[in-house]
């Protein structure tokens, strides 16, 4: 018997979307930063913003979830 | 004005003012201490000793709730002021009035009114009780028909939010004296603890985003950044200081979020204003590209509210919920793998109360930047 709700599978599918996008994100910063590694500090900040956009919208999802 | 001189302690002089301010909150509950004891256990007795079936997400989301009492271990809990407004004026009492009731069993009487309190809300009591013995109606949703008087309440997150600001005022204070009584030399003691930070949000934070115009903004971008970072910390202490979750409550970040875009949208030049109503598209694009444009004036400070609001609170939930763990399947062994599962977890946190105050304060910047940007 399964017991829960719908919005579990959203906040799981949003998850999945989400995980992707950060783990493209982390990928392409590590290769850029294997290329360049005296541009680290840089694309680390901007690999962090874009990150913390992806993640906003799987927060989004969990929020609604929870709501 | 100069009244820096009030704050110009040490260290030793710095724990008087804590001590001082948690005091303030120990003198009454002192009293109800031993009275709280007995109610709750007498409580423990009378109720049936039925297998009650663990509510992981009730007890999660109590726990990042907002709440009257502080709890300190055990039974202990500190009741803290309530503030009601009511048509008949101001009514204050102590929320351990009310013995650690939670389900409207206890009626509070004050000025003639009275008062009962429902998860951690206060609400008007009924005339009689019901089957229950509660005096609050429920409507078939389980929600409570009752009606509620203004609450001015110095809850949990009010006295951290205090706390946070004697905590802040103290550190930065002192920093700042530093280099007013050592000018151009080498910083000492705390100072030299907070100098790259400060450095650090000056020069990765504000002048990438801000250019030659980052002065003006400065002192809006430190406080925000150490406020939120300084309250994470906090959040992240489960014991008394802390405990509280300031950041993860969504009143406080859409306040921070709404002096965010106040200050956007005051200092937008006129490059600013014409980027949203006269972009340099084709006239009839104006239909759709407007609309999205004074949209996205909105838009940004809710996400940038509810970035920060759902990053604590997903983190207080999950840590919860390991813990949890070990009531939901009733047995010990469940520690040792949900134990250091919250324990790594909460090494993450500590990193995402860094990052979220750095994304939120890079945000603000980089709004205000695309605001204040000069034509080229």
């Amino acid at each position: 018997m399964i017991t829960g709700s719908i919005a579990a599978i959203g906040a799981g599918l949003a998850a999945i979307g989400a995980g992707m996008g950060i783990g493209k994100i982390g990928s392409s910063a590590m290769e850029g930063i294997a290329r360049q590694p005296e541009a680290a500090s840089k694309i680390q900040t901007a690999m962090l913003i874009a990150a913390a956009f992806v993640e906003a919208v799987a927060l989004f999802a969990v929020v609604v979830a929870l709501v | 004005m100069d009244c820096s001189h009030v704050f110009d302690f040490k260290v030793s002089r710095l724990i008087v003012v804590f001590t001082l301010f948690l005091a303030f909150f120990f003198v009454t509950p002192l009293l109800y201490a031993q009275e709280d004891t007995l109610k709750t256990t007498e409580a423990a007795h009378a109720e049936p000793e039925a297998e009650k079936k663990f509510n992981l997400g009730k007890f999660a989301l109590h726990h990042v709730a907002d709440s009257h009492s502080w709890h300190v271990f055990g039974d202990y809990t500190i009741g803290l002021p309530v503030i009601l407004y009511t048509p008949a004026g101001l009514v204050t009492f102590n929320a351990s009035d009310f013995h650690g009731d939670d389900d409207a069993k206890v009626v509070v009487e004050r000025a003639g009114q009275r008062f009962v309190s429902v998860h951690d809300k206060i609400y008007y009591a009924s005339a009689q009780a019901n089957e229950h013995g509660a005096y609050a109606e429920h409507d078939a949703a389980g929600k409570v028909k009752n009606a509620r008087p203004l609450d001015f309440s110095i809850t949990k997150n009010v006295c951290t939010l205090l706390l946070s600001v004697v905590l802040l005022l103290a550190v930065f204070l002192k920093v700042a004296n530093g280099y007013k009584v050592r000018k151009g030399k080498s910083p000492r003691g705390i100072q030299s603890w907070f100098e790259p930070l400060i450095m650090f949000v000056r020069d990765d934070i504000a002048i990438p985003n801000l250019g030659h115009k980052y002065e003006r903004f400065m002192p809006y971008l430190l406080t925000v950044f150490f406020f939120i970072w300084f309250n994470n910390m906090l959040g992240l202490i489960p014991f008394l200081p802390g405990g509280a979750n300031l950041t993860g409550n969504i009143s406080i970040t859409v306040v921070l979020a709404t002096i965010t875009f106040l200050l956007v949208n005051f200092n937008g030049n006129k490059y600013y204003w014409k980027h949203i109503f006269t972009p340099d598209v084709p006239w009839w694009l104006y239909i759709v590209l407007v609309p999205v444009e004074i949209i996205g004036i909105f838009t940004k400070p809710i996400a940038l509210a509810i970035r920060l609001f759902a990053n604590i609170t997903a983190g207080h939930i999950l840590v919860l919920a390991l813990i949890g763990l070990i009531f939901v399947f009733n047995s010990v062994f469940v520690s040792f793998v949900s134990v250091p599962f919250a324990l790594f977890i909460y090494g993450i946190e500590l990193l995402v109360a860094f990052i979220q105050a750095f994304i939120f304060t890079i945000l603000s910047a980089l709004f205000i930047g695309m605001a204040v940007e000069d034509h080229h």
